[in-house]
């Protein structure tokens, strides 16, 4: 099998070439909007990547911080009119900066090492820290932890990290849905779900919720017990070989042949599945059913909305709901109007457009986390707007935007719901 | 970078610290604008926020002899604001405020890096309209759209950025800061220095403020779409529209090959099975809107063509219009380099231009795709190709020289509303002819007699 290829070098030189920099992108890239520098821009960036494959320029630490300050939210590639594939280009880029070793500190290695390696490879770990987190919040000990004091200790930066620690389920996904549930009634399809790796800590009741639905609607659902993650954290951090394995391990534990559809239900995984055949296009072994396997994989929404869903009844209480698209589910996926048709078809519920609401809030995988001054300004500019249009909950359809959405309403004391789609049609559902 | 540090050092004083770009990564992203296969590396980037700050780095280049290159948002289709080498690029994009609306006078003033899309904004939510649009309104900025005189889809019955200019502020390459024009209507003291200005491509100053003309909006508006098996139907129906007195806010034209580029970006149902296709749109009284419609329509009809469509609302002819706006990069889809100019001519010639357009192309073996503002006889033909293919190239080359021949032998120009900047130099003296040249040389000569400002533009001093 030919090595994982992760060089600008290497890349098929008309992807770059593709960009004729006409500018369109730049209005809609939320760096540029806030810096108005050419460097944090799309068409910049690729000016970057051209220039190294070119030769004219080295991989510098310059060059790969930009990389990094980049939010990947892909908002350029639904503007470019040229068709520039900037998700591949940005992967690449990373994986290039990642392969020269410029960014490389003990910290930094550390920290890489242990989350991506260690924590994401094999979601037991994960799972095993989710537990332990548990506790530590089940039994009252972050509260006394926060109250005592002694956070004042850690330097700034963690001490706003752990204010960001997110709460972990009471039960993960393995504990609240069967291995196989049945779909209710007739049974039309046979599906997968993808339980997710922080989603399964974090948003456990989202995957039983989706499990609810899909089998409400005559879907006889697959959700083994041990799940893994999509991979990608990986290929958007430049691990470009820890992407293919994570993606081959998915194909051999769904065998795409063998379900009607495999659902995700967050955008960013969703974007990331998708395009399993580009990943392993140098693996013949796998290729072909990488192929099939990215026809298969479904957003969630998408997928409710091509098998058509049975309406809940009318017992729902009135609610103003507004909706916030994750970026990769608008721009990685173009999916924009089902998961709008899909809150519409609830009872009682009166769906307000948010403004820019395919402007990336700042999330953005781990961004919060390592660019924390701009996915702060994006927060407050989507807090803004969120309250401009008088909604009592906001929708959002992956786990990332809705743990960024919801750190930025309890920081300032909103009165808003942040909820997945799905959860909402669940609860209508319930309802009878 | 071989601009002294000294310059660099006082520059940051200038315009301060963070506001001067001098790393190589920083200055790749502005070794280039819109235009295709054009890169050269600046020495620094400095941002002006305030015209004091313009009149500083104005004042430094001059006493330091550097060359000083504006720029705005980079969208240019000319190399109007390519750097020179070594130059200071100065960007106006952070200079960027909406002054003042006068709804007595019905004018805009507003600062040189402000968007075109601002500018549309700020008149719409007044009631008020700001008609040239430039394909790349969201991020062009006012200064640029003035620099180079931009026209855009609707430039047949409004004008282009020309017709909207009231007034200016220019600091002249010496430093010293110049107003021209204000707010009435009628005034002819003295030489027009503001339309001398305009146009100007960023050559004779730097336009720090604009005041703009704002119209009432139109009460109503109709878009049409229609479609013809022969490009020549096309043009026909357009001289005819034009003949039986009607002048429709936007008469917009795609051959085939365009048509396919942009219904696979923009999935707005164009029809695909047709040669070419005409994107129309009149605005005004309602009355008056509606007869133009049907009367368009029915000339359509009696030039062949297969299908006319009216859209359903003001949403989806707004759909349309940013198609039709993506066009240019949109044809990027199909060939690695796109490379377009905009060669004019009068409207009663459209039909033999765009016969011999496609004459050229097949000549040279170029594949083409054509579109452009038919209704103002503003062409866009686009050679789609590689900058890697120096035979290609070069026949590229030989094929626009022979379009540009034919432009001016049809009594057209070289330029309809892109800019000489670098890209059509070499046309301009032969358009031009001595006398205009001379003038030209001249004026330049007395405001920018170091010749800093721009230079290697629009021609050789």
């Amino acid at each position: 099998m030919t090595p994982p290829v992760s060089h600008l070098k290497g890349l098929d030189y008309s992807v770059v070439q593709q960009c004729m920099h006409c500018g369109l992108c730049l209005p809609t890239c939320p760096t540029y909007d806030a810096t108005k520098i050419e460097r944090h821009s799309p068409r910049g960036r690729i000016s970057l990547m051209r220039a190294i494959a070119d030769g004219r320029l080295d991989v510098t630490r310059t060059f790969a911080d930009e990389m990094y300050f980049c939010l990947g939210c892909l908002a350029c590639m639904s503007a470019c009119p040229a068709g520039v594939n900037y998700a591949e280009l940005f992967e690449h880029a990373r994986a290039e900066a990642e392969f020269s070793g410029v960014l490389k500190s003990p910290p930094r290695n550390f920290i890489r090492a242990f989350a991506i390696r260690w924590l994401f490879m094999d979601l037991g770990h994960l799972r095993f820290v989710g537990r332990i987190l548990r506790l530590y919040q089940q039994l009252g000990l972050q509260t006394l932890v926060r109250r005592s004091g002694v956070l004042k200790l850690l330097p700034k930066r963690l001490r706003e990290l752990e204010a960001f620690t997110p709460d972990i389920q009471p039960r993960f996904s393995a504990e609240l849905i069967a291995p196989v549930t049945p779909a209710a009634g007739r049974k039309r399809y046979r599906v997968a779900m993808l339980t997710g790796c922080a989603q399964d800590l974090i948003f456990s009741d989202i995957n039983r919720d989706t499990v609810e639905v899909l089998a409400h609607n005559g879907c006889e659902v697959f959700t083994p017990k041990k799940q893994l993650c999509c991979g990608s954290l990986h290929a958007h951090n430049g691990e470009w070989g820890m992407a293919q394995e994570l993606a081959r391990k998915q194909i051999e534990q769904f065998p795409p042949d063998q379900f009607d559809a495999i659902i995700s239900n967050a955008g960013g995984c969703g974007s990331h599945l998708k395009h399993y055949h580009k990943l392993l296009a140098d693996d013949p072994a796998y290729h072909d059913r990488a192929v099939l396997w990215d026809k298969k994989v479904k957003d969630i929404h998408e997928w409710l909305m091509e098998i058509g869903i049975q309406p809940p009844a009318n017992h729902a209480p009135p609610q103003v709901v507004t909706y916030h698209e994750s970026c990769h589910l608008a721009h990685g996926q173009k999916i924009t109007a089902q998961p709008r048709q899909l809150l519409k078809l609830i009872p009682n519920l009166k769906l307000v457009e948010l403004p820019e609401s395919t402007w990336c809030c700042g999330s953005a995988g781990i961004y919060n986390i390592v660019q924390p001054e701009m996915a702060n300004k994006l927060l407050d500019r989507k807090l803004g707007h969120l309250q401009s249009t008088g909604a009592t909950v906001v929708a959002n359809g992956n786990s990332g935007c809705l743990l960024q959405l919801i750190n930025g309403v309890k920081q300032k004391g909103l009165k808003v719901r942040v909820v997945h789609p799905i959860t909402l049609l669940a609860e209508a559902y319930r309802r009878g | 970078m071989s601009l002294g540090q000294n310059i660099i050092s006082e520059l940051r004083r200038i315009v301060g610290d963070g506001n001067v770009l001098t790393e190589k990564e920083d200055l790749i992203p502005y070794s280039f604008d819109g235009t295709a296969a054009l890169q050269q590396m600046p020495g620094c980037v400095a941002f002006a926020t305030t015209t004091d700050q313009v009149v500083g780095v104005l004042k430094l280049a001059g006493q330091t002899r550097t060359a000083v290159v504006t720029r705005g948002s980079g969208t240019g289709l000319s190399g109007g604001s390519l750097p020179s080498p070594d130059c200071i690029v100065l960007c106006l994009a952070k200079m960027d405020k909406v002054l003042e609306l006068d709804r007595a006078n019905l004018t805009l003033r507003v600062e040189a890096g402000a968007t075109t899309q601002a500018i549309a904004d700020a008149a719409g939510a007044a009631g008020l309209f700001y008609p040239p649009d430039p394909g790349s309104l969201k991020i062009s900025t006012i200064g640029g759209n003035v620099a180079e005189n931009s026209g855009g889809l609707r430039g047949l019955k409004y004008g282009v950025t020309r017709n909207y200019v009231m007034g200016l502020e220019v600091v002249l390459p010496d430093g010293e800061v110049l107003w021209t024009g204000n707010k009435c209507v009628k005034d002819v003291a003295g030489y027009s220095l503001r339309d001398l200005f305009i146009g100007s491509e960023g050559t004779l100053g730097v336009i720090t403020r604009v005041l703009l003309k704002l119209i009432p909006k139109p009460a109503a508006q109709k878009t049409l779409v229609a479609t013809f098996p022969q490009m020549d139907q096309a043009a026909q129906t357009v001289s005819d529209i034009i003949a039986a007195q009607v002048i429709p806010c936007t008469l917009e034209f795609l051959d085939r090959t365009t048509i396919h580029c942009v219904e696979d970006f923009a999935k707005v149902g164009l029809p695909l099975d047709c040669e070419a296709l005409l994107l129309m749109e009149t605005d005004g009284h309602p009355g008056q809107v509606a007869d133009e419609a049907a009367k368009m329509e029915s000339i359509a009809r009696q030039n062949g063509a297969k299908e006319v469509r009216v859209a359903r609302d003001d949403a989806e002819a707004a759909k349309l219009a940013t198609a039709r706006r993506s066009a240019f990069s949109a044809l990027a889809r199909v060939s690695p380099t796109t490379i377009l100019e905009d060669a004019t001519v009068p409207r009663s010639e459209l039909a033999k231009m765009i016969r011999f357009v496609a004459a050229v192309a097949a000549k040279h073996k170029l594949r083409i795709g054509t579109f452009g503002h038919m209704g103002d006889g503003n062409l866009h033909p686009t050679f789609l190709t590689d900058e890697r293919n120096q035979d290609e190239m070069h026949r590229v080359e030989e094929a626009f020289k022979e379009i540009f021949t034919e432009a001016i032998r049809l009594g057209g120009t070289i330029t309809g509303e892109h800019g000489i900047g670098v890209s059509k130099k070499s046309f301009l003296p032969r358009f031009a002819g001595d006398a205009q040249m001379r003038v030209m040389r001249e004026l330049r000569r007395v405001l920018d007699p170091n010749g800093l400002l721009n230079p290697g533009k629009m021609f050789d001093q």
